[in-house]
């Protein structure tokens, strides 16, 4: 038993240290609810909108949005811009190559940002970009340094520059939403592309209540049955 | 049973010993009462490696092993194959949790002495399996060609690099390139899915066929086999293996499945320890990640393999940190012969063995925690440090084992 004690104390405790890794600028928390329709709805059409003229989400099918509530129809008028059909990938309108000549390199693909960056990170990178005239599109990002993508939505947050010497940003000239308003703009469209990165998370975690149910079940059936058959071992 | 199936069990009896090895393998097989929690693990890695089996079947109709299609065709499975989800996790989680389940059936080997005559051989078949398992985990873990998929792949390619004069020309030939490549990602898929799983069941049937010849060992370390009812010659603390083990066992597997499906269903990535964040960027060999680390399963190597930061006798840092990698595995082959203690088990073992076992699980946290870190001098230093102790509950174990002061073994086995 003491073996089987240090062997949990010791697992246990793994994942809290190995987690306090430092980050360079302090993430904000990002308000997921893959539950939410309403809100992944809004962000497919901001990420539809803004998103996918340079990006693509190649691994993703536009009529996978079912799951969130729309129907062939919505998806059609909605989400499809460019022709597609409601089966095909939804991939960038812009061509690669040319997308590398203009930003020097090709913007990533978004089916699995999500994942590989996490919610929070994508969250504050979105609300994180400011004026930078050293750089090459004249934008840079407190999350991620000399990033090469210029603030597409800045007419939407603003003008942002960094107060010098510091971590600050301030907004120097107003875009058409509110920070309220631009905070819950991007929460969607995290929230969409979390979705996005796994389509069926939500119901992996429906179908892993019900196969845990039966499991319990089982264990308390086995082990009545184990019983039974040891009855006469001593 | 009735009488046509009577006659049908005699006509393959005839042609099969189907009866006899049912009798000899199941419900003949006579194994200790004594069977504690511990005693789970080997029947439950058989279960995983069942698991690994059938799952990757159905893996390999839709993965496409080339450089330029195999991650998308991952996330094709993931998204548009049925329930492909819920195969690739069941495959991704079986992989980690096969190495939980065999480095818990080995601590239970080191715990109870079931290295220790006669089952030298039964311990070197395991660890041949033991080997396998992390082929076909390494060449399992490139095929999402993901960023972790190459890098990881690339330091360990590159160890073999290390060796003397044969170096480079070897990894060119593991490689088929000069670099990890498409070429590589074939070759490592055909050990994967053909080679390596051959080679598994059959060194797990041979396991088990050792196991049987030997008999079970045991909590307490005694040879059931050496008290027999003189009437019967059936071992007195054994009872069949049929019905007794199996249905005991399923107890066991379902109470593995909650732990299994609740991963797969609520945490398919462990917080990043099964599935690394950086695996879900496609691999890239013109940008290397700050920071590469393998799956946990591999990071206490790791840790030793970067603890070597001085040349000496003339030789590379880099190739001493292969060479005590390769060691820290090999080095579980001579543990029955390490052993030099009058008794098997821990339970009849004195102080000394304790402390050392205690000591060793430490130091392989503490050495696979560290391997997930970024290397600073101070985490080098621990890492030197804990891996001396590692080698050292080996390398020590003929003085400690020996001068220990052990207790009296019991003639039955007991609770």
């Amino acid at each position: 038993m003491r073996m089987i004690k240090i062997l949990l104390l010791a697992v246990l405790l793994t994942p809290f240290v190995a987690h306090s890794s430092g980050q360079e600028v302090e993430l904000d928390k990002a308000p997921i609810d893959r539950t939410d329709k309403e809100s992944l709805k809004r962000g497919a059409n901001s990420f539809v909108e803004y998103c996918l003229t340079c990006h693509g989400a190649d691994f993703m099918r536009y009529n996978r949005h079912r799951d969130i509530g729309m129907s062939e129809d919505d998806i059609r008028t909605e989400l499809i811009h460019t022709g597609q059909k409601t089966g095909d990938l939804m991939e960038a309108a812009m061509r690669k190559k040319e997308a590398e000549q203009w930003f020097g390199v090709a913007p990533p693909d978004l089916s699995v940002i999500a994942r590989s960056r996490g919610a929070d990170w994508l969250y504050t990178y979105l609300r994180t970009f400011y004026q930078d005239t050293s750089t090459y599109s004249g934008w840079n990002n407190l999350t991620f340094d000399k990033v090469a993508m210029p603030h597409v939505l800045h007419h939407l947050q603003g003008w942002q520059t960094l107060e010098p010497g510091t971590k600050n940003l301030v907004l120097t000239k107003s875009g058409t939403m509110t920070k309220g308003e631009y905070d819950k703009f991007v929460a969607d469209l995290v929230n969409y592309m979390v979705y996005l990165g796994e389509p069926h998370a939500s119901y992996r975690k429906e179908l892993g209540v019900i196969v845990l149910l039966f499991l319990f079940g089982m264990l308390g059936l086995t082990y009545l049955l184990k019983k039974e058959y040891w009855r006469d071992i001593h | 049973m009735n009488k046509q199936q009577n006659s049908m069990i005699k006509w393959i009896d005839e042609r099969f010993p189907l009866t006899s090895t049912w009798k000899a393998h199941l419900s003949e097989y006579y194994a200790p009462k004594n069977f504690n929690f511990w005693y789970y693990f080997g029947s439950l890695a058989l279960l995983v490696l069942v698991n690994q089996l059938l799952t990757g079947i159905f893996l390999t109709m839709s993965y496409k092993p080339d450089a330029g299609m195999a991650f998308a065709s991952v996330e094709y499975i993931m998204r548009d194959v049925d329930f492909g989800w819920l195969i690739r996790y069941m495959h991704s989680t079986g992989a980690s949790m096969f190495f939980v389940v065999v480095y818990l059936h080995m601590f239970r080997g080191m715990m109870y002495g079931s290295y220790r005559k006669p089952r030298e051989l039964l311990w070197l078949i395991g660890m041949a399996i033991f080997f396998v398992l992390m082929s076909l985990a390494f060449t399992g873990y490139i095929l999402p060609w993901g960023q972790m998929s190459y890098w990881g792949a690339q330091v360990i390619v590159s160890m073999f690099g290390a060796i003397p004069l044969i170096g480079d020309t070897l990894s060119n030939w593991i490689l088929g390139d000069f670099m990890l490549s498409d070429a590589a990602l074939n070759r490592f898929f055909a050990y994967h899915v053909v080679t390596l799983p051959v080679l598994i069941v059959v060194l797990v049937f041979v396991h088990i066929i050792a196991l049987h010849e030997t008999g079970s060992n045991n909590p307490d370390g005694i040879e059931i086999k050496a008290n027999k009812d003189p009437q019967t010659g059936i071992p007195v603390d054994g009872i069949p293996f049929h019905p007794y083990y199996t249905v005991k066992d399923i107890f066991g597997a379902v109470g593995f499945l909650i732990v299994f499906c609740g991963i797969i269903f609520f945490a398919p990535e462990m917080g990043g320890y099964f599935l690394e964040d950086n695996n879900f960027i496609p691999a890239n060999p013109l940008h290397t990640p700050d920071h590469i680390a393998p799956v946990w399963y591999f990071t206490p190597y790791y840790s030793m393999l970067r603890a070597v930061t001085v040349n000496f006798l003339g030789v590379d840092a880099k190739l001493w940190g292969v060479i005590l990698m390769a060691a820290a595995v090999v080095i579980f082959c001579f543990l029955p012969w390490l052993d030099r203690s009058p008794v098997k088990s821990i339970r009849y073992k004195g102080p000394y063995f304790k402390i050392a076992l205690t000591l060793f699980v430490i130091s392989f946290f503490v050495l696979g925690w560290l391997g997930t870190k970024s290397v600073t001098p101070l985490y080098t230093l621990l890492a030197q440090i804990f891996t001396t102790i590692y080698f050292a509950f080996f390398l020590l174990m003929p003085w400690y084992s020996k001068i220990d002061k052990v207790k009296p073994e019991p003639e039955n086995v007991t609770k």
